[in-house]
């Protein structure tokens, strides 16, 4: 459906509106379209992740001729085997915990993950990640495309942004996806107290509840606080949340403290939104220092993710959880004059849970700069994508949320998606 | 509003009234727009300017002694909270502070609002500047004024506060040769042999022309244009632009659109020591670019105009011819702008979505300051998604309708409360003016608070918040629950968000 958020702006706020059911009801809801637990959490690495400093192919020596300054040396990387073509392939040192879920099984790596002429914009790449559309990257998001296939009313808190924003990932036409970065920020407070403070609470909810059908953009903002009020008790409950490990005290890590939490409290959410960012290293990415940018970066990523795994593991919901990361990019092979790496093509995605079928899929690049070498592209500098990106997804749509992934993409994708469950 | 004032006296004539009134709304709609909204006194003494002598004034402010830095700690004006000395020159919460104040109290608000639209377009965040150099050297890079620093140097801002209304070709170059932004995109590491594509890309992709206006193969030949670009360190004390010629590459540069005025596409092999022209050529192909003035006019129509309607064609055509004939002076393209039917008419009014900075300005110049701390506003503005000096990325902020998240509007909500209990008092007093009535209290609260007509629903909310509670007395202790009360939900209230 080729519907931009700005016409949906313009025209779709009657039909938006019923994904504000009354609260009462709102429990009931979710857990009618909880039948499935299952939820989805997905992980944006935002800047474009040097996948070549994240899954090592440690034999290659081109690998070390073109990183002379940031390469990871081959003695200090967890291995992790081979892919289908023997390439012998190694996780950055940070990426401990990463490798226990790989060795469980629970951690699938897809190699060369993009689509053809990719794009280097930050901008016009995030977009077409997120719209699934390289053609057309505008519009709705492909999981907002899935949310507004699930039957009417859609409970309010169904998709839930940790992210101060609303990612176009989960635009939607029809479901108003609320932001809840922190969950003691997402309380209603008045300047007075007592039973006033409860009539500026009844009085804003119904200022909140005019959604004029003449001034789309009056309702959009109007419908942002009426989510708000439709969440707010059940999101204070999540505030309650005792982990079973300590959670890193970073903003990453205390997000999927509050998915888990969600998850436990059983508020009802499929699909999460996390996202970390830093990874635009254009320069000192000193990937060997222990304070290089691309050493904190994974440090970061992997305490953060191994404290999900582990919390999720003890509370029981690893098997209803899967976790899918993605980039905007890859970045290019060879390093730059500032022991950085500018913006590339195809890069890796991973996917993590108690359902995933864990190992390596696709195959990593061979680096050899030559024009002739069919894992690369753009004169051999970057690397050339083998997974068609919406086949990842397709997969995810088809075999984790039950869904259509024809319907949602707009074409057919499923040939050639790793088969990780 | 004081009760007494002149614009009161004037209302007693009903047709006098009226025309105080439809004159008052279109004063308070430029203000919102050229600057962050105004307290009564502003928009008196811009009333009696009249509209077209109010917008030169907003434009010609260099005639306004800027002073404004010198009133911050003095009585009257909104608080700054100092941990030790106050040092806006190198601290960064304390540049914030410093920046809300100016927000609030400059008179020349136009400056203010250009200021930071250049912060956006020109992106560059604060952590990345202090994760290279240090704390104290990242504040102030971003926004130091030369005649606080040891070494005078002058950071970002005060750089988008010169060319705020000045020439964009300048500002360019100024921006390419600009501490943080070489520091920002990595420019200090760009060189012969190993050049560094990340600022000659976003020079073409969102400071000037715009995406799929260029091809890869040219943001690797400005990659190589900018080599040598890159920073010195005098007495190590300071860092400021170093054109380093033995870094430059000298071989000729192709591109895919013309650099020169003959249509020439390729900038010559220079030596090195001549080599810093190549940028200066490229900078001034790319203002001069057929894509960048259209460009510059629809951001700046929303940014002044409508984000809800799309731009009016005919309007940015004009705006970009005013572009390419003044040779990329701003000035003469803001006053078409401000003066084009487009800007005054009804429907383009509240048709804008505030950025938080303009959301916390306005509510402080219209709810009130005295006694307010505007240190209380920085934690809930990074909630709402505007940390200034930290855009989250060089795209600048996602504006318009991304700004709206049920969490973002909670934030918002949450600093309409806390901002009305703070004023409580001063509420309470400029609320007796109202107090014959709850339908008075309201009346008298949405005039102050400049929000669009409010719809019969939602009217009808506030004025049941307004009568709930008991019988009406007009008591003071009423008027101190009620005003605070009622400005808490107005400023919280979605028809507020639009400007």
């Amino acid at each position: 459906m080729a519907i931009t958020r700005r016409e949906f702006v313009r025209g779709g706020v009657a039909a938006f509106t019923v994904s504000f059911a009354a609260p009462a009801f709102l429990s009931d809801l979710a857990r009618a379209q909880g039948r499935s637990r299952r939820n989805l959490v997905v992980l944006y690495l935002s800047g474009g992740n040097d996948s070549l400093s994240m899954v090592i192919p440690y034999n290659d020596s081109q690998y070390y001729a073109r990183r002379p300054g940031i390469a990871i040396p081959a003695a200090s990387v967890l291995q992790i085997g081979t892919d289908r073509t023997g390439i012998a392939l190694g996780l950055h040192p940070r990426l401990g915990g990463l490798r226990t879920m790989f060795n469980a099984g629970r951690l699938a790596l897809i190699q060369r993950t993009g689509y053809a002429n990719s794009s280097r914009s930050h901008f016009e790449g995030t977009d077409i990640w997120s719209t699934a559309d390289p053609r057309s990257p505008q519009g709705n998001g492909w999981l907002g495309r899935y949310l507004d296939t699930l039957p009417s009313p859609v409970d309010p808190l169904t998709a839930w942004s940790t992210a101060g924003v609303i990612p176009r990932t989960l635009q939607a036409n029809r479901v108003g996806v609320p932001s809840i970065p922190t969950i003691q920020g997402y309380a209603f407070a008045s300047p007075n107290s007592g039973t006033d403070a409860q009539s500026a609470r009844d009085s804003a909810t119904r200022i909140a509840s005019h959604l004029p059908v003449d001034q789309p953009h009056l309702a959009f903002v109007n419908a942002s606080s009426q989510a708000a009020f439709a969440t707010l008790d059940r999101v204070a409950q999540v505030g309650t949340y005792a982990p079973t490990v300590n959670y890193p005290n970073n903003g990453f890590a205390l997000a999927l403290r509050t998915i888990a939490g969600a998850m436990v409290k059983g508020v009802g959410t499929k699909v999460f939104w996390v996202q970390t960012g830093g990874y635009d290293t254009h320069a000192g990415q000193n990937p060997n220092q222990a304070n290089g940018s691309y050493t904190t970066l994974m440090t970061t990523l992997n305490d953060g993710l191994f404290a999900f795994y582990t919390d999720l593991l003890n509370q029981g919901l690893l098997n209803d959880t899967l976790v899918l990361q993605f980039s905007e990019f890859g970045r290019r092979i060879s390093e730059n004059g500032s022991q950085g790496t500018d913006h590339g093509a195809a890069s890796v995605m991973m996917a993590i849970g108690g359902g995933v079928r864990g190992g390596i899929y696709g195959t990593a690049p061979n680096l050899r700069g030559t024009p002739d070498n069919p894992t690369l592209e753009n004169s051999g500098n970057d690397v050339h994508y083998e997974t068609d990106f919406r086949s990842v997804y397709a997969k995810v749509i088809d075999g984790w949320l039950g869904g259509d992934s024809v319907a949602v993409l707009g074409a057919d994708f499923r040939a050639g998606a790793p088969a990780m469950f | 509003m004081p009760a007494g004032s002149p614009t009161m006296q004037r209302r007693g004539d009903p047709i006098e009234r009226e025309r105080v009134r439809h004159g008052e709304h279109v004063i308070e709609h430029l203000l919102r727009r050229a600057g962050f909204g105004a307290g009564q006194d502003e928009i008196d003494d811009y009333l009696q300017l009249g509209f077209s002598e109010a917008i030169q004034q907003l434009l010609n402010y260099e005639n306004i002694p800027d002073d404004v830095d010198q009133l911050i700690g003095t009585p009257g004006y909104v608080s700054v909270t100092a941990r030790g000395e106050f040092l806006p020159r190198t601290v960064i919460n304390d540049a914030r502070q410093r920046w809300l104040f100016r927000l609030i109290h400059s008179r020349r608000p136009l400056q203010e609002k250009m200021a930071l639209f250049w912060h956006n377009h020109f992106a560059t965040a604060y952590s990345k500047i202090s994760g290279a150099l240090g704390a104290d050297e990242g504040g102030r890079y971003m926004a130091a004024k030369p005649t606080e620093d040891p070494n005078q140097v002058k950071g970002q801002i005060e750089l988008f506060r010169q060319y705020a209304v000045g020439n964009f070709r300048d500002l360019l170059l100024a921006v390419a040769k600009d501490t943080a932004m070489l520091v920002w995109l990595d420019g200090r590491t760009n060189v012969k042999g190993r050049p560094q594509e990340n600022f000659a890309r976003e020079l073409m992709e969102l400071f000037t022309m715009g995406v799929d206006t260029f091809a890869e193969t040219d943001v690797y030949a400005g990659a190589r244009v900018f080599t040598g670009w890159n920073l010195a360190h005098p007495s190590n004390a300071y860092f400021t632009f170093s054109y380093v010629a033995a870094q430059h590459d000298t071989t000729a540069k192709e591109f895919t659109f013309p650099i020169y005025s003959n249509g020439s596409k390729v900038i010559p092999a220079r030596s090195a020591d001549a080599g810093m022209q190549d940028g200066v050529d490229l900078i001034n192909a790319v203002a001069a670019h057929p894509a960048t003035g259209p460009r510059l006019a629809r951001k700046l129509y929303q940014y002044f105009i409508s984000e809800t309607s799309e731009p009016d064609s005919a309007l940015i055509v004009a705006l970009a011819n005013t572009y390419y004939g003044s040779g990329f002076e701003m000035k003469p393209v803001l006053e078409r702008l401000f003066l084009s039917p487009q800007f005054v008419t009804a429907e383009n009014r509240y048709a804008r979505y505030s950025w938080p900075a303009e959301f916390v300005a306005r509510s402080l110049k219209e709810i009130g300051w005295i006694g307010f701390s505007v240190n209380d506003a920085l934690g809930p503005m990074s909630n709402m998604g505007q940390q200034l000096f930290e855009p989250p990325d060089v795209a600048g902020w996602d504006l318009g309708t991304n700004w709206f998240s049920s969490g973002s509007m909670l934030t918002r909500m949450n600093f309409a409360s806390q901002l009305a209990t703070n004023q409580k008092f001063n509420l309470r007093d400029t609320a007796r003016a109202g107090r014959s009535s709850p339908e008075a209290l309201l009346s008298l609260m949405l005039d102050r608070l400049t929000a669009a007509p409010f719809a019969r629903e939602p009217y009808q909310a506030l004025l049941d918040y307004a009568r709930a509670g008991g019988a009406w007395t007009g008591s003071d202790a009423q008027l101190l629950v009620k005003a605070a009360g009622l400005a808490h939900l107005i400023v919280g209230s979605g028809d507020y968000q639009l400007v």
